[in-house]
C-alpha cells in the first residue's frame, strides 16, 4: 500500500534539505498545475511505500499568495495520508503559526522540530513531550542538515498515517467558537466530520475561495454573517484578524510551557554578520563587491570560458583537451594568418620578381563588425611573410597537430555524413538545422550552470534576501524587485541566464516584469552589430555603443513603470514584508542539486522552441526559387532564398522606421536565431556593386535610419534561445506572447519616434510620419506619467 | 505614533493595524499582532525598507507598510 505524505513548512526552515535527505536522488520535479511554483515529489529512501510531496514554503494558509493557495488546494483536494510539518526549532513562535492551521485540516500531522542541534548548542530547551500533548499530534526532533532523526520521522509518519486522528487542541474565545458552531451546523455539516472545523473557520474568516467552493446559499450566508458580525463587534476587530490574533496568543502560551531560552538578547553570529553586511554605510559597497564577484565568475572568467568551449569547441570546430597545445596552435595560426594576408595583398607574387621599395595598400575587414582598415605592406613584409608560409609548407596550421585535439560535434557529424555519402539536403538539415539548433540550446548551458551555482549559494546562505532589502528602494519604483538587479546585471553578458536568474524573485508581478525587460540591456551578442552600426554609419563614434547601454536601462525603467500601471498587472497589492533568514553555510549537495535542476529545466522546457525555430530558419535560408527552379542554395546565395522573399514581403513594415529594404528586414530575422548573425547577414547582403558591405551600409543608411535600425534590433524580441528561456520562466503561453509582443511593439515605436524626429530635425522628414511619431510619443508619455489605476 | 516613526534601536508595542484584506492579513501572518513588541534594528542603506525583530526573528518591511501599524 502506498502512503502519500505532504511536507509543509515555512520558507527557510530547512525543508529543501529535509526533502533531499528523505528522498535522495529519487525525485520528480514539475510544476503545480497552471502556476510557476515548482512541485517536487519523491519516494522515501527508507520506505519505498511512502511518496513525499514537497509543498511550497509558506507562512500561513491564507488565500492571498499563489504558494499558499497551491499548498491549500493540494491539502484539501488530494488529502494526503499525513502531513510532516517541519518547523525551525530556533524560531518556534512564527513556525508554529502554520502548525496551528495544519492541525485543523483533519489530516494526521507529525511535527518535525528541525535544527535541534543548534537549539541544544545555544543551551535552549524544547519540551517535545509537552509540545506533542498540547498540539495533539506526534512531535519528532530532527536535524535535516546532519541527517539525524530521519528514520524516526519516517516511522512515526507512517504510523500516524495509519493510526492517528489529529484533533486541534486549541479553542478560540467564546464569541468566535459560538459563531463557528453555528457555521458548522448551517453550512458544513454534510462534510466528513474531520474536515468540518477547518471549513467552518475559513467561512468565519470569509475566505472567498472556500465560500466559492462550498456554494453557500445567500440566505444561509446572511444568517451566519450575523454571527460573524456579532463576534467582530464583541472583539472589536475583523474576523480574519481575530483568528490570527488568537492563534498567536495560543502560541505564546505554548512557548511559555515548552520552551526555555538560556540567554536573552545576546548577539548570535548571524546577527554580527548582518550588522556589517547590511550596514548603512558598508551595505552598498559590500553589495557591489558581491555582484562584481558573481559577474566576474559567471560572465567573464569561468562562465565565458564555458560558453566559448561549448559554442566554439564542442559545437564548433573542436577544442584542445584541457587546453593542451591551444596556446601553441593560436600563435602558429596567428603567425600564418598574418603572413597569408601579406601574400594576398601582393597577389601571391614571387618576392624575387617584386621591385625594391614597392608597397601595396590593402583593406582588412574585421569579420565581427565589418569594419575596414587600410594597411600598407612593403617588400620587406612580403619576404618575411613568404618565409613564414614556407615554414608551414604553405599549409594552414592544423589544430589537430598541436596537443590533444578533440573535434567538435558538427565536424564529427559532418565527416560521418560525408563518409556514408549522405544526400546534400539531408546533410545540411542535420548539420545546419539540427546540430546547430541543439548547439544553440546546449551552448548556453555550461555558463548557465556556473551562474546558477553562484545564485544557489547566494540563496542558501541568506544573502539573496539581503539583496532585495538593499536594492528594494530603487527597483520597486519600476515595478521590479530588488532581486531584479541580478537578472539585469547578468543580462549585460547574456540575456538567457539573465532571464533564468529571475527565478529567485518570489512576487509574480515583479518576476514577470523582470522577464519582460531583462533583454533590453545590450547582451554580448548585440555588441558586434552595435559596433557595425557605429563604424559604418556613425564614423566610429564611441557615443553609439555607450548610448545603447543607456537606452537599454531607460527601456527597462520606462517599461517597468508603464507595465505596472497596465491592467495586466492589476490585482491585490502584496505588501513587501520579507523574512531576513539567519545566515548559514550553504550545503554543497543542495547547491549542486538546485544548479542542476535549473539547468535541466532550461534544456527541457526551452529546448524545443529553440530547436524548432532554428530548423525553420535553416529551411528559409537555404532554399529558394532560382532560374533552375526551387532548390537548395549555397551559403552566399541568401538573396535568392525564401528568407529574402519573406524580407521583401515584410520590408514595408519597416519603411516608417527608415530602413524599408529587404536586406535589413532579413538581417533582423536572422538576428532572431542569434543577434550576432545580423552582422554576417548584412555582410553578405550589402556586398554588391563592387563596393564593400561597410561602404554600402554607409550609403544605404542615414544617421536617423541607422540609429532606428540599431534601436529596433536592440529592443525587439530577443534571440530564440532567450525566447525559449522566457517561455520556461513564464511557464505560460499567453504570458510568453505578451512578453515578446510587448518587446517588439515597444522597439518598433521607439525606433519610429527616433527616425521620424531625427529625420525631421535633419531637414528631410515626412510630415505625416512625424505626426504619427508625435502621437506615439504622446501616448507613451501618457502611459508613463498617468496615475497608477491599480493603486 | 506609527512603526515608521520609531527610531532605530528602540522597541515599541503594536496597538493597531490600519489596513484591511490581504495587506493586513499578510502583516499579521508574519507575527505582527496586537500587543507584540517590535524592535527596530536598522534601516536599509538607501533609507527604506527597515529591518525589525519580531517574535525572535528578522523581518524587512517597507516604510509605507510600517506607517499602517500604530504603536506605543
Amino acid at each position: 500500500m502506498s502512503i502519500k505524505i505532504a511536507l509543509a513548512g515555512n520558507p527557510n526552515c530547512g525543508k529543501t534539505t529535509l526533502f533531499n535527505v528523505l528522498t535522495g536522488s529519487n525525485q520528480f520535479v514539475g510544476n503545480w498545475p497552471g502556476v510557476t511554483v515548482e512541485k517536487k515529489e519523491g519516494k522515501a529512501k527508507l520506505n519505498p511505500e511512502v511518496t513525499v510531496t514537497d509543498l511550497p514554503g509558506i507562512y500561513s494558509l491564507s488565500p492571498y499568495t499563489m504558494e499558499e493557495v497551491v499548498a491549500r488546494n493540494y491539502l484539501i483536494g488530494e488529502r494526503p495520508d499525513a502531513i510532516i510539518n517541519l518547523i525551525d526549532g530556533t524560531n518556534l513562535e512564527r513556525n508554529l503559526y502554520l502548525t496551528t492551521q495544519l492541525v485543523e485540516l483533519g489530516i494526521p500531522v507529525i511535527v518535525a522540530v528541525n535544527m535541534m542541534d543548534l537549539v541544544k548548542k545555544n543551551g535552549d530547551k524544547i519540551d517535545v513531550k509537552e509540545l506533542s500533548k498540547r498540539l495533539g499530534c506526534r512531535v519528532v526532533e530532527v536535524s535535516a542538515l546532519k541527517g539525524e532523526g530521519i528514520k524516526e520521522l519516517v516511522d512515526q509518519a507512517v504510523k500516524a498515517s495509519k493510526e492517528d486522528k489529529t484533533v486541534p487542541q486549541h479553542t478560540f474565545s467564546g464569541p468566535v467558537e459560538h459563531a463557528i458552531a453555528h457555521i458548522e451546523e448551517a453550512i458544513v455539516h454534510d462534510l466528513p466530520e474531520e474536515q468540518q472545523r477547518w471549513y467552518a473557520i475559513k467561512v468565519f474568516e470569509r475566505d472567498s475561495n472556500v465560500l466559492k467552493k462550498l456554494k453557500v446559499k445567500a440566505e444561509t450566508l446572511a444568517h451566519v454573517e450575523q454571527d460573524i458580525a456579532k463576534a467582530e463587534k464583541e472583539m472589536d476587530d475583523d474576523a480574519e484578524s481575530i483568528v490570527t490574533n488568537e492563534r498567536y496568543i495560543y502560541i505564546a502560551e505554548l512557548i511559555k510551557a515548552c520552551y526555555k531560552k538560556k540567554n536573552k538578547g545576546q548577539l548570535t553570529v548571524s546577527d554580527k554578520i548582518d550588522k556589517i553586511v547590511t550596514n548603512r554605510w558598508l551595505g552598498l559597497p559590500i553589495f557591489a563587491a558581491v555582484m562584481f564577484v558573481v559577474y566576474y565568475v559567471a560572465m567573464v572568467t569561468v562562465g565565458a570560458a564555458a560558453t566559448d568551449w561549448a559554442n566554439d569547441g564542442l559545437f564548433g570546430d573542436g577544442f584542445h583537451l584541457f587546453g593542451i597545445g591551444s596556446k601553441e596552435y593560436n600563435e602558429a595560426a596567428e603567425e600564418f594568418g598574418e603572413a597569408a594576408v601579406v601574400l594576398d595583398a601582393f597577389e601571391y607574387a614571387d618576392p624575387s620578381e617584386v621591385p625594391e621599395n614597392t608597397s601595396v595598400e590593402y583593406t582588412l575587414v574585421d569579420e565581427e563588425t565589418l569594419d575596414e582598415e587600410v594597411v600598407t605592406f612593403t617588400k620587406g613584409d612580403l619576404v618575411e611573410a613568404t618565409q613564414t608560409v614556407d615554414k608551414y609548407e604553405g599549409e594552414e596550421p592544423d589544430p589537430a597537430n598541436y596537443g590533444v585535439w578533440v573535434p567538435g560535434v558538427p565536424v564529427v557529424v559532418g565527416n560521418f555524413l560525408e563518409k556514408i555519402g549522405c544526400n546534400e539536403v539531408l546533410s545540411s538539415l542535420i548539420l545546419d538545422g539540427i546540430v546547430a539548433g541543439v548547439g544553440a540550446v546546449l551552448g548556453f548551458v555550461p555558463q548557465m550552470l556556473v551562474l546558477f551555482f553562484m545564485l544557489a549559494i547566494l540563496e542558501s546562505c541568506g544573502y539573496m534576501a539581503r539583496i532585495a532589502f538593499v536594492m528594494d528602494r530603487i527597483f520597486r519604483k519600476f515595478g521590479l524587485s530588488g532581486k531584479s538587479f541580478i537578472p539585469i546585471l547578468v543580462g549585460t553578458g547574456c540575456g538567457i541566464p539573465g532571464i533564468m536568474a529571475s527565478r529567485t524573485i518570489e512576487n509574480d508581478r515583479d518576476r514577470r516584469i523582470t522577464i519582460m525587460t531583462t533583454t533590453f540591456i545590450p547582451c554580448g551578442a548585440k555588441i558586434p552589430f552595435i559596433a557595425m552600426v557605429a563604424g559604418a554609419i556613425f564614423n566610429h563614434s564611441p557615443f553609439v555603443s555607450v548610448s545603447a547601454y543607456f537606452i537599454g536601462m531607460a527601456a527597462i525603467i520606462v517599461s517597468g513603470i508603464i507595465l505596472k500601471k497596465t491592467k495586466l498587472f492589476a490585482g491585490d497589492p502584496a505588501p513587501f514584508v520579507m523574512e531576513l533568514p539567519a545566515y548559514h553555510w550553504p550545503k554543497l549537495s543542495n547547491v549542486l542539486r538546485s544548479t542542476w535542476e535549473r539547468g535541466w529545466s532550461f534544456i527541457k522546457k526551452a529546448g524545443t522552441v529553440i530547436l524548432l525555430s532554428t530548423i525553420v530558419i535553416w529551411f528559409l535560408t537555404y532554399f529558394g526559387f532560382t532560374a533552375e527552379g526551387f532548390r537548395m542554395l549555397g551559403e552566399d546565395e541568401i538573396d535568392k532564398s525564401l528568407l529574402a522573399f519573406l524580407g521583401n514581403l515584410i520590408a514595408w513594415i519597416f519603411s516608417p522606421l527608415g530602413w524599408g529594404n529587404w536586406q535589413s528586414a532579413v538581417a533582423s530575422i536572422t538576428g532572431l536565431v542569434a543577434k550576432e548573425n545580423i552582422v554576417g547577414t548584412m555582410g553578405i547582403l550589402f556586398s554588391f556593386d563592387g563596393g564593400s558591405a561597410f561602404h554600402n551600409l554607409a550609403l544605404a543608411f542615414t544617421h536617423a535610419s541607422g540609429f532606428s535600425f540599431l534601436l529596433f534590433n536592440l529592443l525587439c524580441a530577443p534571440c530564440f534561445a532567450a525566447i525559449g528561456a522566457i517561455k520556461r520562466e513564464m511557464n505560460n503561453r499567453k504570458w510568453t506572447w505578451i512578453a515578446i509582443g510587448y518587446q517588439t511593439v515597444f522597439a518598433y515605436l521607439v525606433a519610429l519616434i527616433a527616425y521620424q524626429f531625427g529625420s525631421m530635425f535633419s531637414g528631410y522628414g515626412n510630415v505625416f510620419g512625424f505626426i504619427v511619431a508625435a502621437v506615439a510619443l504622446a501616448f507613451g508619455l501618457y502611459l508613463l506619467f498617468r496615475k497608477n489605476p491599480n493603486k | 505614533m506609527t512603526l515608521k516613526e520609531v527610531k532605530i534601536g528602540q522597541t515599541a508595542t503594536v496597538v493597531k493595524i490600519n489596513s484591511t484584506g490581504p495587506v493586513k492579513r499578510r502583516i499579521m501572518d508574519m507575527g505582527i499582532t496586537k500587543g507584540i513588541e517590535i524592535f527596530v534594528r536598522k534601516v536599509a542603506p538607501l533609507g527604506d525598507p527597515i529591518e525589525i525583530t519580531v517574535r525572535g526573528y528578522e523581518l524587512s518591511i517597507r516604510k509605507e507598510d510600517a506607517a499602517l501599524i500604530d504603536v506605543k
